[in-house]
């Protein structure tokens, strides 16, 4: 088993602004991504040869099948395919590219990611129960469950497990979103774009026990997009492709929700991929050889728990990383340095696309006021469904 | 309470919570009532109510279900009476007697509306009561019995009623209450050559404290004889009145001890009860009188009013429902209604919701698995929240993992409990609660959620 490691480049990226847009539909903002994706790369629509479309709330957002993105950027009579793997939706989207030009059935292909939260008419993510992601069965048998409360849960086990008291849990929690705010300040394209502190995060009314509105990500619209080619190919169009690594998806058996071993202070999807992850990019030690990461900060305490899932801490140990700054801009491994979706909100197809978006632009160098010096290795992390029931994905990319 | 029209009786109702009605009730105390009984020994279960979720699907096939009965047995709902619960337990009775039934359960269980500002808004309370009667190691022998029955319309609620009507109070007190208890008393004395002084416990509803003591008075009975009314601590309880009392009776009664039970409602029923020695050995395992303070205040009227159904709110669109799918809902039957998961033979993992593989990692056996009830099992918190997003009639919506003492997890909401109150590792056991009520469809959804035990 070879792996996908440099078989693969992403030679052009393009990522709307996220935001609360009334006025844009998905079409638009499906446009915009693929708009700035092709220039980048250099080429036009035609020599697309297989495309793949990221969406989450299919029925109530662009509609089924590959239709809303072939019809929508006009891809002429080309394979598109659909995918939907919660919040991991936009990486599924990257991987079937890659995949598509790994195995050699094509040699461009794009990936796109789109979601339409704010025409939902909620605050947060509908219910899942009222869209049905959970199954019929679910509806009936599953709590009346927000996405806040299935990852506070996870806050008040980790804060059990490792004796923190509610406060100061939540202080060391508040620290996380404030970091990912600083960043977000300097990317035109987030969503929240202001500086906030720890008090004003302690503050916070509360969404579910223990997290406050603070800890959580911001709801809103977006799309991206990627272009992927040969990486032997890779020059011909770009000067400074950028090289995949390693695309790795784990889904919970089961056992995390229904056998009694599973401690809910982690997510095991996403030790498993980072796992597989770092075999397949030939990555030895994470903490020492990865640049930068985007992970899936949905809430301050996924992104807590994600720091020891992709063994960048050590479990119960987190909390002393995120004191030292080693998370932070100028740290060891910055994580979230485009603000996260602590600032760019959660537009599920999109996310996995987005993150991708920051870790190609600071590889190029081209990250203005956020970039981070001389980044190799970049890595993006998704945690989608809940900590007991989830899909994980784990995205290595880096220079030649 | 008691604002528009004061009755002027100090005391306290019980109100069922916003996710209990008559039939969750119902399955509390069946559930109670059974204890560690094998419930397949159970051949029929009676339901009395007046206020029956649905107008047409039998309540008690739907408490059979969830209390996990047997499907070869006989149901049926006693109601549009307030002596429909002496009528279910004195049938049950006489299916024991007549061999129909080797054991037969039954539950009286009431949730009825009065008007706001109504007296009857002030006075009904929420309760529920449940007998295994059965022929062998009874506590209580039915030695007897005296129906009458009138079309006496003290108090109404046709098809186009939300809230029960009512007649004028005094000439319900001379016309009714007091012409007909005593009459189903006085025909059983007579019937069977009984006297007053033989009883023990004359147990009868109360519409009004100083009636109750005065009906007791004016048939010969000194006050000591006559078993101290709910009414001032839970309310008037509707079917489950009587039956109620009688619980608490026979919390307090002694080998050869006689107990008259007496309904009150289009007519009265009394049946004569004498108790045995097993009283001595079994005792009431769960009775009534634990439950007086166990309840916590519901201080806010217009939560009343919300948990009711009377007085429309905000729900968002998070308080919306959509359609549930029947079909499925019949087919997973046993895995909603009666909380059945499986357990794998080879590994002896039990899981919820029932699989076919078995979700032990280190097993994986393939159609293995034999069904197992989840219902009676107790567990431990194993981490929660409180979700002010979510909607709840009771905001926060609690909810959380719980980890079974003998193996198997799930998420379920948590209910009965104040904010603020739980602790990872809080002992559980499971009630069988309504869900969600959709109303554009008329479909109640019940299920089963976690609750705290209270030691």
């Amino acid at each position: 088993m070879s792996g996908i490691k440099d078989k693969v480049a992403i030679i052009g990226m393009g990522c709307t602004k996220f935001g609360e847009l009334w006025d844009k539909s998905a079409e638009d903002l499906m446009v915009e991504a693929f708009k700035e994706a092709i220039k980048d790369a250099g080429i036009e629509t035609r020599e697309i040869q297989a495309a793949w479309q990221g969406n989450h709330y299919t029925e109530v957002n662009v509609g089924h099948s590959a239709l809303p993105s072939s019809t929508t950027l006009k891809l002429p009579f080309i394979p598109v395919t659909h995918v939907e793997n919660f919040c991991a939706s936009g990486s599924e989207a990257f991987r079937g590219a890659c995949y598509a030009v790994a195995s050699g059935a094509c040699d461009i292909a794009l990936a796109i990611g789109v979601e339409k939260l704010k025409d939902l008419g909620y605050a947060g993510l509908p219910d899942a129960r009222h869209v049905m992601t959970l199954g019929t069965l679910y509806r009936i048998i599953w709590p009346n469950q927000t996405g806040p409360g299935a990852f506070a849960m996870m806050a008040t086990r980790y804060f059990d497990r490792y004796r923190l008291d509610s406060k100061e849990g939540k202080r060391i929690l508040a620290q996380i979103s404030v970091k990912s705010h600083h960043n977000g300040a300097l990317n035109p394209k987030a969503h929240l774009r202001r500086e906030i502190t720890v008090e004003d995060v302690l503050k916070a009314p509360i969404v579910a026990w223990p997290l406050g509105l603070l800890d959580s990500c911001g709801v809103s619209d977006g799309a991206a997009a990627a272009i992927v080619v040969r990486a032997d190919m890779a020059k011909n169009f770009s000067p400074d492709p950028i090289y995949v690594k390693a695309l790795q998806i784990a889904v919970d058996s089961g056992e995390s929700l229904m056998y009694n071993q599973y401690d809910y202070t982690h997510v095991e999807p996403t030790t498993r991929a980072a796992m597989k992850a770092y075999e397949e990019a030939g990555i030895k030690d994470p903490r020492e050889e990865i640049s930068m990461m985007e992970v899936h900060d949905c809430f301050s305490i996924t992104e807590l728990i994600t720091y020891e899932d992709l063994l960048i801490s050590s479990r119960g140990k987190a909390r002393e990383d995120v004191e030292s700054g080693f998370f932070e801009l100028g740290g060891k491994i910055p994580c979230q340095p485009s603000g996260g979706l602590k600032c760019f909100g959660h537009p599920i197809g999109a996310t996995g696309l987005r993150m991708l978006y920051e870790m190609y632009k600071q590889l190029q160098g081209k990250a203005e006021a956020r970039q981070i010096k001389d980044p190799k290795i970049g890595l993006t992390h998704n945690v989608g469904g809940f900590p007991s029931r989830a899909v994980a994905s784990v995205t290595i990319v880096g220079l030649q | 309470m008691g604002w528009l029209n004061p009755v002027g009786i100090p005391g306290e109702k019980a109100v069922a919570n916003y996710d209990e009605d008559s039939l969750t009730m119902a399955v509390a105390a069946g559930m109670k009532c059974l204890g560690q009984i094998d419930q397949n020994k159970v051949d029929s279960l009676y339901f009395a109510t007046t206020t029956a979720p649905y107008k047409e699907r039998e309540s008690a096939s739907i408490i059979a279900a969830a209390l996990d009965l047997r499907s070869s047995i006989r149901t049926s709902d006693f109601t549009n009476s307030l002596k429909a619960g002496t009528g279910a337990l004195l049938s049950s009775c006489e299916s024991v007697q007549s061999k129909g039934a080797r054991n037969t359960l039954i539950c009286a269980s009431d949730c009825r509306l009065g008007k706001p500002g109504s007296a009857q808004e002030y006075s009904f309370g929420d309760g529920a009561a449940a007998f295994l009667i059965g022929s062998e190691e009874v506590v209580a022998s039915l030695e007897g019995f005296f129906s009458v029955s009138y079309d006496f319309p003290d108090h109404w609620r046709s098809e186009f009623d939300k809230f029960d009507r009512t007649s004028e109070e005094r000439w319900i007190r001379d016309e009714g209450y007091n012409q007909f208890i005593p009459e189903a008393i006085l025909g059983l004395f007579k019937k069977y050559g009984l006297e007053s002084k033989a009883v023990s416990k004359l147990i009868y509803p109360c519409i009004h404290p100083k009636e109750h003591s005065q009906l007791g008075k004016r048939l010969g009975f000194k006050p000591e004889q006559i078993q101290e009314p709910l009414y001032p601590k839970i309310g008037e309880c509707g079917t489950a009145t009587s039956l109620m009392m009688l619980v608490a009776a026979l919390e307090e009664a002694k080998p050869g001890d006689h107990l008259l039970a007496v309904s009150y409602g289009n007519g009265s029923e009394a049946l004569w009860f004498k108790m045995t020695e097993e009283i001595k050995t079994k005792g009431i395992e769960t009775g009534i009188k634990k439950y007086f303070n166990s309840g916590r205040e519901l201080t806010s009227y217009e939560k009343y009013l919300a948990f009711r159904g009377i007085l429309p709110v905000e729900t968002g669109l998070r308080g919306e429902v959509g359609p549930t799918q029947l079909v499925q809902a019949w087919r997973e039957r046993k895995a909603i209604l009666a909380l059945y998961g499986s357990k794998c033979n080879r590994c002896d993992t039990p899981q919820y919701p029932p699989q076919r593989i078995c979700v032990n990692p280190n097993c994986g056996a393939i159609d293995e698995m034999d069904p197992y009830r989840f219902s009676d099992k107790k567990g431990k918190l194993f981490s929660f929240t409180e979700d002010h997003l979510a909607f709840s009639l009771s905001a926060p919506q609690m909810y959380g993992l719980i980890d079974f003492e003998e193996g198997g997890r799930f998420n379920f909401d948590i209910t009965d409990c104040e904010p603020g109150s739980l602790k990872v590792g809080m002992p559980m056991k499971m009630t069988f609660r309504r869900k969600y009520v959709d109303e554009a469809r008329g479909v109640y959804g019940y299920f089963w959620k976690a609750m705290p035990i209270k030691e």
